[in-house]
């Protein structure tokens, strides 16, 4: 579970960059900003996945 | 010679973060965190002399680069181990490596915040030797050794590339996010959270040490900002007054903020949450204290103030992390926060913004699977976590044999309250 939340970062991060290196200032931001949505979405799995991970613990 | 001078004042960084730490924890592991934040900048410096400058390097030394639409970008430095090659004296190379070994230090004591009255003497310097060697220096390289995210400016057009003047995001988000790994791994204090998932308060023990580090702090941070503007944002030593006035009316207008929002909230201002501001708005004001105006610093630090406390009580409260000096908070989101401030500063560029986002999604989509990977890695071969004996007793008795206060009477109920 986790390490699917540490792939959607490290995804975000490919999409951020490639956008930097490759694309024209035109699509860079939208694609800067999609990139980003998916580090969120990456940070809030990884978080409810130590929450899940805590309560199992306990 | 102005810029060793200050540099050889950041050691006050790491002092005053140290005694923050240990005024925050429990006072059975009083000691224990000295002790380790000692042995932590011993094994950073030992292990980033031997291996981690050589990939961080400095600009304008060997590096190896690859070609990307058809753009050479920097990705990580060919420097010899050892620092074998490197004239120390007071060239500007030599005063960057002198830089980097406080400045990796200070990165290393971060964590031992996050992981206060339960993580191991030998597994802390363990992992900030994993921190000095790898994490750390390539990151850096990146920013400050002429790397990729700063060739942004240059290659891709984005305003001067990520700038990062005193290290908000290559000392203290890296810190922070290694922090986030640290409590990731180790899990919570015993009885910090019920069955049922609700934080009991466990205060910090002595609020003298941690007011005491943050005067600490201030010192090392100016010179830290001052040294590394000049350093690495090819600031002129003229700039040095404002950076000075700007790392202070951030601190002071986080401080204050945290002091009127814990007035408000719980009818007196809350000394260790208060501290926890000064040191979010010294963090805040690392990247950007050579670029803003002092209005802009005072709202900035003023944010900063308010967004830590938000993230202390969310991580407690809602995201089930103890983090016992709200290292995560502090230093990743503070250093966040700074690394974005940068950006409105008059003098930056068009596409500053987008230079200084790829900042940040490269320490969260990078930097944090990174070094969550070298930790948990670490805990199978080397457990971090003291057994649950060990806890039991504090650090001090467990791992050092003898306590922080030895003439102190220690009540019963410090041991039993927690436990039954």
């Amino acid at each position: 579970m986790r390490i699917a939340g540490f792939l959607l970062l490290t995804a975000g991060w490919v999409i951020v960059t490639s956008a930097l290196f490759l694309l024209s200032a035109g699509a860079r931001a939208a694609f800067v900003v999609a990139g980003i949505a998916v580090q969120i979405l990456g940070l809030i799995f990884s978080i409810r996945t130590h929450r899940v991970m805590e309560s199992e613990r306990d | 010679m102005l810029c060793f001078v200050l540099i050889l004042l950041v050691p006050f960084a790491g002092a005053g973060l140290a005694l923050v730490n240990s005024g925050l924890g429990r006072c059975r592991s009083a000691a224990h965190v000295m002790l380790a934040s000692l042995c932590v900048v011993g094994v950073s410096a030992l292990v980033y002399v031997a291996v981690g400058f050589s990939w961080q390097g400095a600009i304008g030394r060997p590096a190896h680069s690859a070609l990307i639409g058809a753009k050479p970008w920097n990705w990580i430095a060919a420097q010899p181990f050892f620092l074998r090659g490197m004239s120390l004296d007071v060239s500007t190379d030599s005063l960057v490596v002198l830089l980097q070994i406080f400045s990796v230090g200070l990165a290393a004591i971060i964590p031992l915040s996050a992981g206060s009255d339960r993580w191991r003497l030998g597994a802390a310097c363990a992992s900030s030797g994993v921190l000095a060697g790898w994490t750390y220096p390539l990151f850096a390289h990146w920013v400050w050794g002429g790397g990729w995210l700063s060739q942004l400016g240059a290659n891709s057009g984005l305003g001067r590339g990520l700038v990062d003047g005193g290290g908000a995001s290559t000392i203290q988000v890296v810190g922070g996010l290694t922090a986030l790994a640290i409590t990731w791994i180790l899990g919570p204090r015993h009885g910090k959270f019920s069955s049922d998932g609700v934080p009991a308060a466990i205060p910090g023990h002595n609020a003298i040490l941690v007011l005491a580090g943050c005067f600490a702090a201030w010192i090392g941070w100016i010179a830290l900002n001052s040294a590394g503007a000049v350093l690495f944002a090819a600031v002129t030593t003229q700039k040095l007054v404002l950076i000075a006035i700007n790392t202070t009316l951030s601190a002071v207008a986080s401080a204050l903020t945290a002091a009127l929002i814990t007035r408000v909230k719980f009818g007196r201002p809350d000394a260790s949450l208060t501290a926890n501001g000064w040191i979010g708005g010294l963090v805040a004001s690392s990247a950007a204290a050579a670029f803003l105006k002092p209005a802009a610093a005072i709202l900035v630090g003023g944010i900063a103030g308010a967004l830590i406390l938000g993230a202390i009580d969310l991580m407690e409260a809602r995201l089930a992390i103890d983090d016992p000096g709200g290292a995560v908070a502090v230093h990743a989101v503070g250093g966040i926060l700074g690394l974005l401030a940068v950006s409105v500063s008059e003098a930056q560029q068009s596409g500053q913004f987008l230079a200084q986002l790829a900042g940040v999604s490269t320490l969260v989509g990078f930097v944090l699977p990174l070094t969550y990977g070298l930790n948990w890695l670490l805990d199978r071969f080397y457990p971090q976590r003291v057994n649950a004996e060990g806890e039991r007793q504090g650090m001090d008795l467990y791992e050092l044999g003898a306590g922080a206060y030895p003439e102190f009477v220690v009540h019963s109920e410090e041991f039993s309250q927690r436990w039954n």
